[in-house]
């Protein structure tokens, strides 16, 4: 396999391809780290597009990675439903008090207009601005909260597995509502310029529902939505577990899977092989302290146990690096792809 | 445990086959139907078990084994949270006395700390409830000081934190310096997402002890509040 430069869209088509590219390709998934570039309060930084856009484009040249993270934070989906958000200082917003107070509400719910949604337009902006800046040379990755996993934060956990559990008939109502929002939430995205859609799905991971639960909900709705999403699907599980129910993900229609540390990383490439790209599986809490000698460690092992024959792109294992993550690590992280994620990956045969 | 019970409970052994009944109570609860849960304790009752002994011989072997089965990918986190809820709920109803008659333990707390998931809190509360253990729920979003606060009006002893946030777990760090500067030994006990990903972070933000599951919660407190099991 030849080393010629690569566009970090070609290096990751290619692995997409299951080949191997010039080296392995790296996602840092940072969005918070975008107003430390700026010296902005998080809050600040997420009310304008333009904030988004310039902290997207320093991180891109700071740690040489391949992608444009056109993710806010998941709880703004709820923003534009009309539900609470709690900005802090020093970590991700979070969705305050439910909007779905009881289960009848679901029964009179709407699903905001994309297109009349001042938070989502913000959104659509930043990344209609990102594409003007990185053309088809850098993927962006768009984001959307799985119908299946948005209800944590529109009703609160207990009442969801309560509603899962006790309520089909309001349970499927929902789930409709909320597959129309997510397909046209992540259209607009691609619309506006995003190359594929991160599809944040980890209430579908074995570590909130066995498999068997799974294939009646998570799966079948992941199946429909995909459906219609017009662009091409990672499914992310936020650092859930997901080996048992690799195949079926397979079935539903997403090209790449985001995987936890909390598995084995070589056993999850072996059951993805040819079927999906994995995405991960860095431990984004514990980097934050870690020293560039634990950062390259971490990234070879990584490397050593999924980079062979591409099929693989390098990040977190979350979807987001932590607000706490210091800037040397990323940089050693960085450094480390460089070094050792050019094919071929000619060090592996040494290690035996 | 007083020796009448004691005897009643050896009674029943011999004609009552316990694992079986915990078998059966761990099925009725994965298929969160409360009514067979309470038919196992009721038909229980007949042979004079006292609540003390439901708990320990039938509830948390049960709620132990679902728990586990929840670490290996086995069963749901949703069979988890409802099944503590209709323990609790059962043992509330069919035991109205059941609490008093239970060992005494050092007086415990429990709280979300700066942070509005609730969810572990919830599971983790009821498998201590249901476990035969009282304690004082903070519920969510409380800050370092009202915490602190509360811990030394209410003399809390045993007082366990759940997170899901990082930012949220870093804080815990905070109440430890507060305690100790107020000359407080108060046991500090965490749980939450961020510890399941980083086994040093307990540790590092001073803690006594880290669990990973409701089920580890149920045997620390134990094993703290001298009971033998
Ligand atoms: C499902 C999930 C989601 C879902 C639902 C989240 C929710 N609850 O609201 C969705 C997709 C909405 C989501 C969104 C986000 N998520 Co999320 N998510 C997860 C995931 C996969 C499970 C979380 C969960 O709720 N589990 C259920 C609870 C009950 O489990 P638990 O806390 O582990 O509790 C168990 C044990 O730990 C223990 N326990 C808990 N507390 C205590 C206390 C004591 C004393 C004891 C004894 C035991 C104990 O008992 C429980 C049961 O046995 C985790 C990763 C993971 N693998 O766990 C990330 C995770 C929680 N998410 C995370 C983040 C950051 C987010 C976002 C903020 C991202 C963003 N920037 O927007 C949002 C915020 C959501 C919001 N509500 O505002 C991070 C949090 C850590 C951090 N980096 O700061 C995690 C840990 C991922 C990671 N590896 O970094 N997420």
């Amino acid at each position: 396999m030849t080393s010629t430069y690569m566009t970090s869209m070609q290096r990751v088509l290619t692995s997409l391809g299951q080949k191997e590219p010039d080296r392995v390709p790296l996602f840092l998934l940072l969005s918070l780290h975008g107003a430390r570039e700026l010296g902005m309060s998080i809050k600040e930084y997420f009310s304008k597009a333009e904030n988004v856009v310039e902290g997207q484009m320093r991180l891109l040249t700071k740690y040489r990675h391949d992608c444009i993270y056109a993710f806010f934070y998941a709880p703004i989906e709820v923003e534009a439903w009309g539900g609470e958000i709690i900005f802090h200082e020093n970590g991700p917003p979070n969705s305050g008090r439910p909007f779905i107070h009881s289960f009848n509400d679901i029964e009179t719910l709407m699903p905001p207009h994309i297109s009349r949604s001042d938070c989502l337009a913000e959104v659509l902006k930043a990344i209609t601005l990102l594409k003007e800046k990185v053309g088809d040379d850098v993927p962006i990755i768009g984001v959307t909260m799985s119908p299946f996993s948005l209800p944590v934060m529109q009703m609160g956990f207990d009442k969801y597995f309560e509603l899962m559990h006790d309520q089909k008939i309001l349970f499927d109502h929902l789930m409709s509502i909320n597959e129309d929002f997510c397909a046209a939430w992540a259209n607009a995205q691609l619309e506006a310029g995003a190359t594929a859609i991160c599809y944040f799905d980890p209430v579908s991971s074995t570590t909130i529902i066995p498999r068997q639960m799974y294939l009646e909900t998570g799966f079948k709705i992941a199946k429909r939505t995909l459906a219609r999403i017009k662009g091409p699907a990672a499914t992310h599980m936020a650092s859930g577990r997901c080996l048992p129910i690799i195949d079926d993900l397979a079935q539903t229609g997403t090209v790449i899977v985001g995987v936890s540390v909390l598995e084995d990383l070589a056993e999850l490439k072996t059951a993805c092989k040819g079927k999906l790209t994995i995405l991960g599986n860095l431990n984004g809490i514990a980097m934050r302290r870690w020293t560039a000698a634990d950062a390259e460690a971490a990234v070879k092992d990584a490397i050593l146990k999924a980079g062979a024959s591409g099929g693989f792109i390098l990040s977190d294992n979350h979807g987001e690096i932590p607000w706490q993550v210091p800037d040397h690590v990323l940089t050693a992280i960085s450094d480390a792809v460089h070094k050792w994620g050019t094919y071929p990956l000619s060090w592996i045969k040494e290690h035996g | 445990m007083d020796d009448n019970s004691q005897k009643g409970f050896g009674k029943t052994q011999s004609k009552t086959n316990i694992p079986a009944k915990v078998h059966q109570f761990e099925q009725a609860l994965l298929s969160l139907d409360r009514l067979a849960a309470e038919r196992v304790l009721i038909d229980l009752s007949d042979s004079s078990v006292t609540p003390s002994q439901y708990v320990e011989q039938i509830i948390v072997p049960a709620l132990d084994h679902i728990g586990s089965g929840w670490e290996q990918g086995e069963i749901a986190l949703s069979q988890v949270y409802i099944s503590g809820r209709i323990c609790e709920e059962l043992l509330g109803k069919i035991l109205p006395s059941g609490r008093q008659s239970l060992q005494p333990h050092p007086k415990m707390a429990i709280a979300v700390l700066q942070d509005h998931h609730q969810l572990g809190k919830r599971i983790v509360h009821s498998v201590l409830r249901a476990s035969g253990f009282e304690l004082i729920d903070y519920g969510a979003g409380i800050t370092v000081n009202e915490l602190v606060d509360r811990i030394k009006r209410d003399e809390v002893q045993v007082l366990l934190i759940s997170v899901l946030m990082l930012s949220s777990a870093l804080l815990v760090e905070d109440v430890r310096l507060q305690l100790d500067r107020a000359d407080l030994d108060t046991t500090i006990i965490i749980g939450g997402a961020p510890f399941r990903f980083d086994e040093n972070l307990g540790q590092e933000v001073g803690a006594h002890h880290t669990c990973l599951n409701a089920t580890e919660g149920v045997e620390l407190v134990t094993r703290l509040a001298g009971i033998e099991k």
